[in-house]
């Protein structure tokens, strides 16, 4: 049997990798995907203590964060492509103006 | 070693072995279906009748030259025909066929005929074939030509909104049957009613069958729905710049995932191998007691995968605005309200 | 030991992947990694005793999330970064604001650890309170979420419908009326 530390550890590397492409990276895309990393990670981490705790209760937050995830991604991706018509670039250093 | 485990294998090894012919097979009924409706002969000189065509083709396709095109992508155009055909094998593997048999008596213990069981089956054929738009998104985009493009481009949005209809209408059969094993939702139509009309829930889900059989044909591009390789417009769509092996396997993939999905509809609303027809018959009794009700299954999947050759050289295709206006506004609804009428009724009886 | 064996294969494949989702320049590729991650984790939710959960992460996020990723890269045809603008923007050659984003990355990775070495029950073996039979089980999954959750599963739904109606409007191009 694998030890309930193990699975936060891999959830928690998964995590700070999300969250160095968000800081790091210079891509809407990318960015966006490095998101959805860092739910992914949370994913993991309330399905080993949902395990763990012998409940279901882990697995249907599980489920919610899955479908808040996919509205996320859905309006996400629709900003993308307006801002993209506009600039013709996915640099997000290049959307600094308030107008235009 | 142990006899079961040996029997489990063969089991399995005879799954890939029918697939593989089954994408055979279907090319040469493909050309001979339409040669019968064209009125003419269809493939008739190599064996007997034509019947060692595809045998033909493959070699034919095998010494051909493989090209790669300058500026596409070396990694991903290799592996897209690779993870099409791999994904249209792995979706048949919770695919069961056949009831439990002890073999004539060589078992203690009875076997299932199918590769594997799992008691949320239906959910992992569903995600399995999902995973097959990759196969030709990617084709479309490493090719670096602007027809597969197209062509990619139209396969992943196709397949994410007809994708919507058929599950909806696969969860009326799952609220039915209240199992998401698809073994047990095929021994839930065992039996008859009234001891006339064979128990297969067809006859509860018309609606559900008729979005399935529509939306199945357009989740594997085929034609009317066949828009990521429209000839007329995008030359051959997203397998223009293929060729040889890697050519071949798209094909292969596109049969093996007809096959899949006549084996799901014969599953999951055509009975399985429970009933050779929709009336009962005397001999149905008889099929049981041999353990040849996986016969009964080949035909049932037969028949659905004439269906689909035919309707293909039957109907044109349709434009691709109508695809979509088709997918959203019309079977989409008509599978939501499916489903909540079949749960209103289901409700009313038994709540 | 299998189950072991499987567990690290499964992290690292998880990891490995996640690490090239941010560590290369062709979006298109960035895509194809985050899958094969989530197919790894999704391989750990079944080694959790969550089959219905992994299908469900496949369907949703592979099948669905992931090829709408895979829609819009070839929309906008967004080609792989160039070398002169990945230098211009690689982190590591960019004035101290980026900096600053990775001093916060490593700081956030600090504080994870930190709360990872002062918990108690860590070292206890994931499956050994509960039978796998309940918490495996779609049926009981099914009737916590429609009684105890109804409301939050209600709530998601309006959610939903303003996201969609919020994606329509905003990808629609300016003053077009249909």
């Amino acid at each position: 049997m694998i030890p309930l530390g193990h699975y936060l550890i891999v959830s928690a590397i998964l995590f700070a990798l999300g969250t160095a492409g968000v800081f790091l990276r210079r891509n809407l895309i990318t960015i966006l995907l490095s998101i959805e990393i860092m739910l992914n990670a949370v994913n993991l981490t309330f399905v080993a203590f949902g395990r763990f705790a012998g409940s279901v209760d882990g697995q249907i937050i599980t489920f919610f964060v899955i479908t808040v995830a996919a509205a996320e991604a859905a309006v996400g991706l629709a900003l993308i492509i307006a801002l993209f018509r506009h600039r013709e670039s996915l640099n997000p250093d290049t959307f600094t103006n308030l107008k235009w | 070693m142990d006899l079961r485990l040996v029997i489990q294998l063969v089991v399995i090894g005879l799954t890939f072995f029918m697939l593989i012919n089954a994408s055979a097979l279907l090319v040469l009924a493909e050309r001979k279906i339409m040669g019968f409706m064209q009125q003419r002969y269809g493939p008739y000189l190599v064996g007997p009748h034509g019947a060692l065509q595809p045998l033909a083709d493959i070699l034919k396709l095998l010494f051909k030259e493989e090209l790669r095109p300058k500026g596409a992508d070396k990694w991903l155009f290799t592996l897209a025909p690779i993870l099409s055909v791999t994904a249209a094998f792995a979706a048949f593997a919770t695919v069961p066929w056949g009831a439990q048999t002890t073999l004539f008596g060589l078992l203690d213990t009875p076997i299932k005929l199918g590769v594997a069981d799992v008691n949320v089956g239906l959910l992992v054929i569903f995600a399995i074939t999902s995973m097959g738009v990759y196969g030709i998104v990617l084709a479309g985009w490493s090719s670096n030509s602007k027809y597969s493009l197209f062509g990619g481009l139209r396969a992943s949005a196709q397949m994410i909104s007809y994708e919507l209809s058929y599950a909806t209408s696969l969860a009326a059969v799952v609220m039915l049957a209240g199992s998401l094993s698809v073994r047990e939702i095929v021994d839930s139509q065992a039996g008859s009613w009234f001891g006339i009309l064979s128990h297969w829930w067809i006859f509860v889900q018309p609606v559900g069958f008729i979005v399935y059989a529509i939306a199945g044909v357009a989740e594997t591009n085929r034609a009317p729905f066949d828009f990521p390789e429209a000839e007329q417009e995008l030359v051959a769509g997203y397998n223009t710049e293929y060729s040889s092996v890697r050519f071949a396997l798209f094909p292969q993939a596109e049969y093996i995932n007809m096959t899949t999905m006549s084996a799901v509809a014969t599953d999951l609303y055509l009975g399985g191998w429970h009933g050779l027809l929709p009336i009962r018959t005397p001999i149905d009794p008889l099929i049981e007691q041999y353990g040849l009700g996986w016969l009964v299954f080949l035909a049932k999947v037969s028949g659905f995968l004439f269906f689909y050759i035919w309707m293909r050289w039957t109907l044109p295709r349709y434009r691709y605005d109508q695809l979509m206006h088709f997918g959203w506004k019309v079977l989409l609804p008509v599978s939501v309200v499916n489903l909540i009428a079949t749960a209103g009724i289901w409700l009313y009886f038994n709540g | 030991m299998a189950e072991t064996l499987i567990f690290y294969v499964l992290s690292a494949v998880a990891i490995l992947a996640s690490v090239l989702v941010i560590g290369q320049r062709n979006p298109m590729y960035s895509v194809l990694m985050l899958v094969l991650s989530f197919a790894a984790v999704a391989g750990l939710f079944i080694q959790l005793d969550a089959p219905f959960l992994a299908v469900a992460l496949m369907i949703v996020y592979a099948g669905a999330i992931m090829v709408l990723f895979l829609f819009v890269v070839m929309l906008l045809n967004a080609a792989t970064e160039d070398h002169a603008s990945w230098d211009q923007t690689h982190p590591l050659r960019h004035p101290a604001v980026t900096r600053f984003g990775t001093v916060f990355a490593l700081l956030l990775v600090l504080e994870l650890a930190y709360a990872l070495l002062r918990g108690n029950d860590l070292n206890q073996p994931v499956g050994s309170q509960a039978t796998p039979q309940v918490v495996g089980s779609v049926r009981e999954l099914g009737r916590v979420l429609f009684t105890d959750y109804v409301f939050a599963f209600e709530a998601t739904s309006l959610l939903i419908l303003v996201a969609m109606v919020g994606a329509v409007t905003m990808a629609r191009r300016e003053g077009e009326q249909r």
